[in-house]
């Protein structure tokens, strides 16, 4: 008997009982089906945060004002700033080992115009050491020079979002625009970065010089002298992310001159971390939901093991008669083995179909993430003929023990 | 007399139930030439099915020998019984076994498949049996669809796909009609001319009337063994029953 004779037979035996097989390879179709549906989400919302992570920039710790408690929540946000220019300088000086950029940004928001156009954005005002810390750099024209920077030129840079919505594609460069009615020149556009995390459109901004922002665009009565609002610092290396935050600490509070009993007047946060951890959470969640998916194809296999005992003794005689006409044990096992492996194969695709048609569904209403991995299929149709074989093999190998004798008197 | 077919010698078979033993077959010495038709008779629990199941390879013996074909058939694995019975049986039973969910050119196809013929010859072939059993019209019908008779026929067919020497039936009239039994008789008396060796049980003595020679058992052993010259020709009966009708 060839393969293709055992498939045929297989295949010929399965479509007798059409709804019992379909119900025997429900829980394959379920187990299957809610692992490439887990898969794809899974591996989408991992794809979604280590882009973030990317276009965030990788190994950057967040220094803001105020402190966090325990339980992450701020005290006094936002009401008094404590964090300088100098401060960042500090770092960039005295930590250069373990630190690439330290960068002081302010921040705002306004009004940007060219010609008739009028666009609302936020506004980031920031030193050269931004576009290293951020790993973002124009994708056209040029970034500030360093006499821009300290000399509060009247320059911007354009997030592409609001290139595109005051140029509409035409060339930006040397255009002049007015930020909160002050005219600057477009230097450049940045390259674009594409959504946050939550949604948000990170190339709809300006940057401008920290000089500018604070000397002729933001004029927050607050962020007086060097005071700024936030400082991002590149670490150089991932391993380096603890050393440098506590590190960091050690020489705010320095410069601060906060004595022991006082609690930190900032807060350090890593960027990376936090969303590894996301990463992490949304990893475990996947485990988690595979264990269920493979407690499924467990009972998916018990279900065809089941059903194939059942057949097997159905058709006692028809093993008698078969054996009689010079079928070897070794057909016997094969034909039923591959039965199994019918039930389970078909379940598998059928469930690859609607764990694709699921996760596309769900991608599309929830507006979540998904990827297609196609080793996901691969594996889960591989395992799924795996499951047939495995739970198919004890009642194909007792059919295939059977004595033909009393299979044939079997009534 | 040509080299014999089937030759036992001192073919024996105890089964054991419970504490004891039962001997089914006690030492038996029985030669069966090539194109012989036989048959096998005797009350119930005579034997007649352990020996036929040793003689159709289905079982080994407990003691002596069993040479078919010229080949010691009592010592062989299971796997080497299944190719002998593969290649040179052919069997027909009283309940037809034939398989409900394929059609009567794939039942007759089966011992084909297991004999390793490539698909291209197996439908020929069993169209060709199908035709010599005189169902050429039914190869698309499923047993669902076919008379008693009809279906023995394809169960025929399907014993005698293999070109096997020996056709071997237990009971094969014993679900049918009268009529369609002596037609079944007719067929084997047919075949048999055409050379194959047929070794039939039966408790019915009519039916035994059409063998060239019948063998009686009783308790595992032959106690007669008579040859018939001239059996009654089953197609002379099916024209006297047509006449019979008729009037
Ligand atoms: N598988 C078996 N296990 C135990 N005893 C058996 C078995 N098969 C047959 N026998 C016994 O062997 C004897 C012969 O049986 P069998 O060959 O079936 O006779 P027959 O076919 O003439 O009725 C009987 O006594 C029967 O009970
Ligand atoms: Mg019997």
């Amino acid at each position: 008997m060839t393969w293709m004779d055992s498939l045929i037979s297989a295949l010929q035996s399965l479509k007798v009982n059409v709804l019992r097989s379909a119900l025997t390879t429900l829980g394959i179709v379920i187990g299957v089906g809610a692992v490439i549906a887990m898969v794809a989400i899974g591996a989408g919302a991992e794809s979604r945060v280590s882009e973030l992570i990317k276009s965030l920039g990788s190994n950057l710790l967040m220094v803001t004002p105020g402190s966090v408690t325990q339980g992450g929540v701020r005290l006094g946000t936002g009401t008094r700033f404590t964090l300088t220019e100098e401060d960042a300088e500090s770092i960039q000086r005295d930590l250069a080992s373990i630190v690439l950029a330290a960068a002081p940004t302010v921040r705002g928001s306004g009004q940007v115009v060219s010609g008739n156009v009028n666009w609302a954005t936020s506004i980031q005002g920031v030193t050269l050491e931004f576009f290293d810390a951020r790993e973002w750099e124009p994708g056209i024209g040029r970034l500030f020079s360093q006499e821009e920077v300290t000399g509060a030129g009247k320059v911007v840079l354009l997030g592409a979002t609001v290139a595109d919505n005051l140029f509409s594609g035409g060339d930006p460069v040397g255009q002049m625009v007015r930020l909160q009615n002050v005219p600057l020149e477009v230097v450049g556009v940045l390259a674009r970065k594409g959504e946050t995390g939550n949604g948000g459109d990170q190339d709809d901004t300006v940057v401008i010089p920290l000089s500018t922002a604070k000397k002729r665009v933001l004029g927050d009565r607050q962020l007086r002298g060097n005071l700024v609002h936030a400082i991002a610092i590149k670490v150089s290396d991932a391993s380096l992310m603890e050393e440098a935050e506590r590190d960091a600490r050690d020489l705010l509070r320095q410069r601060h001159r906060l004595r022991d009993s006082q609690p930190d007047d900032f807060t350090i946060r890593n960027l990376s971390q936090i969303m590894e951890t996301r990463a992490e959470s949304s990893r475990v969640m996947t485990l988690l939901l595979a264990a269920v998916a493979g407690v499924s194809l467990i009972v998916g296999g018990i279900g065809i093991m089941n059903i194939m005992l059942v057949t097997v003794t159905e058709r006692t005689r028809e093993i008698g008669l078969r054996m009689a006409i010079g079928a070897r044990g070794r057909d016997i096992l094969t034909q039923f083995v591959m039965e199994a492996v019918m039930l389970s194969l078909i379940g598998g695709i059928i469930g690859v179909t609607l764990g694709l048609g699921g996760s596309i569904l769900i991608a599309e209403l929830a507006n979540w993430p998904m990827l297609i991995q196609p080793q996901a299929i691969v594996i889960a149709v591989a395992f799924s003929a795996f499951i047939g074989v495995f739970f198919g093999f004890y009642p194909a190998r007792r059919a295939a023990q059977l004595d033909p004798i009393e299979a044939l008197r079997y009534e | 007399m040509t080299a014999p077919l089937i030759q036992t010698e001192s073919l024996s078979k105890d089964y054991s139930v419970g504490g004891g033993v039962v001997h089914a077959l006690t030492p038996l010495d029985l030669t069966i030439g090539r194109g012989e038709f036989t048959a096998v008779m005797g009350p119930s629990g005579s034997g007649k099915s352990t020996f036929m199941n040793l003689v159709g390879c289905l079982d080994s013996p407990t003691a002596g020998r069993l040479l078919f074909d010229g080949e010691d058939v009592s010592r062989l694995s299971t796997d080497a019984l299944a190719d002998v019975r593969n290649r040179k049986i052919g069997f027909v039973f009283q309940s037809f076994n034939l398989l409900a969910r394929l059609t009567a050119e794939e039942n007759v196809e089966l011992p084909l498949m297991y004999g390793r013929v490539p698909r291209g010859e197996r439908r020929a072939k069993a169209v060709k049996m199908l035709g010599l059993v005189g169902l050429a019209e039914r190869g698309h019908h499923r047993p669902t669809q076919l008379s008693g008779g009809q279906q023995q026929r394809v169960a025929i067919a399907r014993a005698l796909v293999n070109d096997p020497l020996l056709l071997l039936a237990d009971e094969p009239t014993g679900a049918l009609d009268t009529r369609t039994g002596v037609e079944i008789m007719a067929l084997f008396q047919r075949l048999n001319d055409e050379g194959i060796t047929i070794l039939i049980v039966t408790h019915d003595p009519e039916v035994a009337e059409y063998a060239g020679r019948v063998v009686r058992m009783r308790d595992g052993h032959v106690i007669s063994d008579e040859r018939n010259a001239s059996p009654v020709r089953a197609a002379d009966v099916l024209g006297r029953m047509t006449a019979q009708a008729a009037e």
